[in-house]
């Protein structure tokens, strides 16, 4: 059985002065035990689908199932087979770390220690803390609480929106080891985020844009459809480089890339674009041939 | 090379209670720099930020932002800085021109200069069509483009963005960039913090603060010789994995 299968989901916002169209047309599929990504920007429908799938929104139009249940019909019997953790902080404030533990684990009839070997790996680090009231907690804490909550009763399917989302480099790199353990206990994921580094760590992606799927594949073949030679371009002066990259009559696109310049070009001939950055000057630049990442792909999606 | 110094930090520190969030930090931020302000979360990069801004008396410790000092000079900081931030930039209820002319107001412009400013802006942000919509109906990227350029209306010394680009796409999150260089091209100090590691290496200089100490400030590339990484984001792991403090 399929996690997930969304048919022709639309879901319009209509406010006084305009018409929203937040999911447009959009349909997919997540295998079971797949850890699966979201990936846009702000606005691109992300939460919406969270919200229609966790059964809190009806779409306008179209069908969807999470484990074989419909999700107008059959909404009591998916809200006790999901974890959902909401982009935007959701516990109380003003009960304890473990008072909310407590809390989501009573609604769904279990107990903290019921459970407990699923959460214990994120739950450790925030023991110490435990009489400490949630709203005092820092963003990395509630992130691992909120988290904590949504697993307590055993979930068959978690759904994560934006959980790395204004966490730093290392925190997010601990969020991921964590989801991988969860993933290896058999549970389904679906998360969105904004990173695209964080797409190469999902088995399947989505790559969304205003309400619309632009790409739904394994990363690697994301990748491997880039179908141009991706070049990166380094010099002294970076930003000379760009605007002098972006004048020359070759170039199709070229972004700032960390500390390189991403290139394309429409006839792709590295010689002649050695040539023509020896001639505007360029000293000890470097141009090398790379493999697109995620970001390159959405970006070439994009145009 | 004798620069302008135009934020100076001395053991600046910040305790709540027996919680020293910000320890003893020494820095300085030349004019123009485009300086990145980088470390993990509750590594205390917000509240040094505040005290920078002059909205959070430090506990000891002096700075001078622009001249100006932190503990007696906090209305003069504000009038010489501009500040954004993801979570809060524009009135989303105004229209651009309403904003514009209300930090333009804040900021204490005459109404002739914010009209010539205002039309400026807009043309150079292709805003005219969208000049009477309220924020609310921009799409995340333009409003926040449009933020920076309210946020150095005013033309200050030294702006301040706090996570400037989270959330936005990628194409408009180099639009911004390129935004930057531009202001820091025009003399204006760009104080930055940020997650995107690749933004880091856009950076005159970076700072990585761990549990409430400055532990690494160079060029990107001093600092990637010097923990002989490849990238930022392993500078940026490599210490931050060091923190103690459970955030």
């Amino acid at each position: 059985m399929k996690a997930v299968v969304l048919e022709n989901i639309v879901k319009t916002y209509t406010t006084k002065k305009s018409i929203i169209k937040a999911v447009d047309d959009v349909s997919f599929s997540v295998e079971e035990g797949e850890i699966f990504g979201l990936i846009g920007p702000d606005g691109s429908g992300k939460t919406s689908i969270f919200r229609i799938l966790t059964t809190l929104l009806l779409a306008d139009k179209g069908n969807a199932r999470v484990l074989g249940y419909d999700v107008v019909k059959d909404w009591k019997v998916i809200r006790s087979i999901i974890g959902y953790m909401p982009g935007r902080f959701s516990l109380y404030q003003d009960l304890t770390v473990e008072e909310n533990l407590e809390f989501f684990a009573t609604i769904f009839n279990t107990t903290i220690q019921e459970n407990y070997n699923l959460i214990s790996d994120i739950y450790k680090q925030l023991e110490p803390f435990k009489t400490r009231r949630a709203g005092k907690l820092s963003g990395g804490m509630k992130q691992k609480l909120a988290l904590s909550c949504a697993l307590i009763h055993k979930p068959k399917i978690l759904f994560l929106d934006e959980p790395t989302t204004g966490v730093d480099p290392v925190s997010r790199k601990e969020f991921w080891e964590m989801l991988k353990r969860l993933k290896a206990q058999g549970i389904s994921i679906i998360v969105s985020t904004p990173y695209m580094d964080e797409a190469k760590l999902c088995d399947r992606i989505a790559l969304m844009q205003n309400g619309k799927i632009m790409k739904i594949d394994l990363p690697q073949n994301i990748v491997n459809e880039f179908g141009k030679n991706l070049y990166a371009v380094h010099s002294e002066n970076m930003f000379t480089l760009l605007n002098d990259l972006r004048a020359y009559p070759q170039t199709e696109n070229c972004f700032a890339f960390g500390e390189n310049h991403h290139l394309t070009m429409k006839e792709d001939d590295p010689n002649k674009l050695n040539d023509y950055l020896k001639s505007t000057g360029h000293n000890n630049f470097t141009i090398s041939k790379i493999e697109p990442g995620i970001e390159d792909c959405f970006m070439q999606l994009m145009k | 090379m004798n620069r302008e110094i135009v934020i100076r930090t001395e053991k600046l520190t910040k305790k709540f209670g027996d919680f020293v969030a910000v320890d003893e930090v020494s820095f300085e931020v030349y004019k123009g720099e485009i300086f990145g302000f980088l470390g993990a979360n509750g590594a205390g990069k917000t509240t040094a930020m505040k005290m920078l801004i002059g909205i959070s008396k430090p506990s000891y410790g002096n700075a001078q932002i622009g001249g100006f000092d932190v503990y007696k000079q906090t209305e003069q900081i504000k009038k010489n800085i501009g500040y954004m931030s993801q979570k809060f930039s524009l009135y989303e209820d105004l229209t651009i021109k309403e904003n514009i002319r209300l930090f333009g107001g804040i900021y204490g412009l005459t109404d002739k200069e914010i009209e010539t400013k205002s039309e400026a802006l807009i043309n150079k942000l292709n805003l005219s069509n969208e000049a009477n919509k309220v924020v609310s109906s921009l799409p995340l990227g333009w409003k926040q483009k449009l933020a920076f350029s309210i946020a150095i209306l005013h033309e200050p010394k030294i702006v301040f963005l706090d996570e400037p680009t989270g959330g936005v796409d990628p194409i408009t999150r180099r639009q911004f960039w390129d935004m930057i260089y531009e202001a820091a091209h025009n003399g204006i100090t760009i104080f930055v913090t940020t997650h995107y590691m690749d933004e880091a290496e856009y950076c005159d200089r970076v700072s990585i603060m761990v549990d409430g100490v400055i532990t690494a400030l160079n060029s990107p590339k001093g600092l990637k010789e010097k923990y002989k990484a490849e990238t930022m984001e392993e500078v940026f792991v490599m210490l931050a994995r060091s923190a103690k403090r459970g955030e």
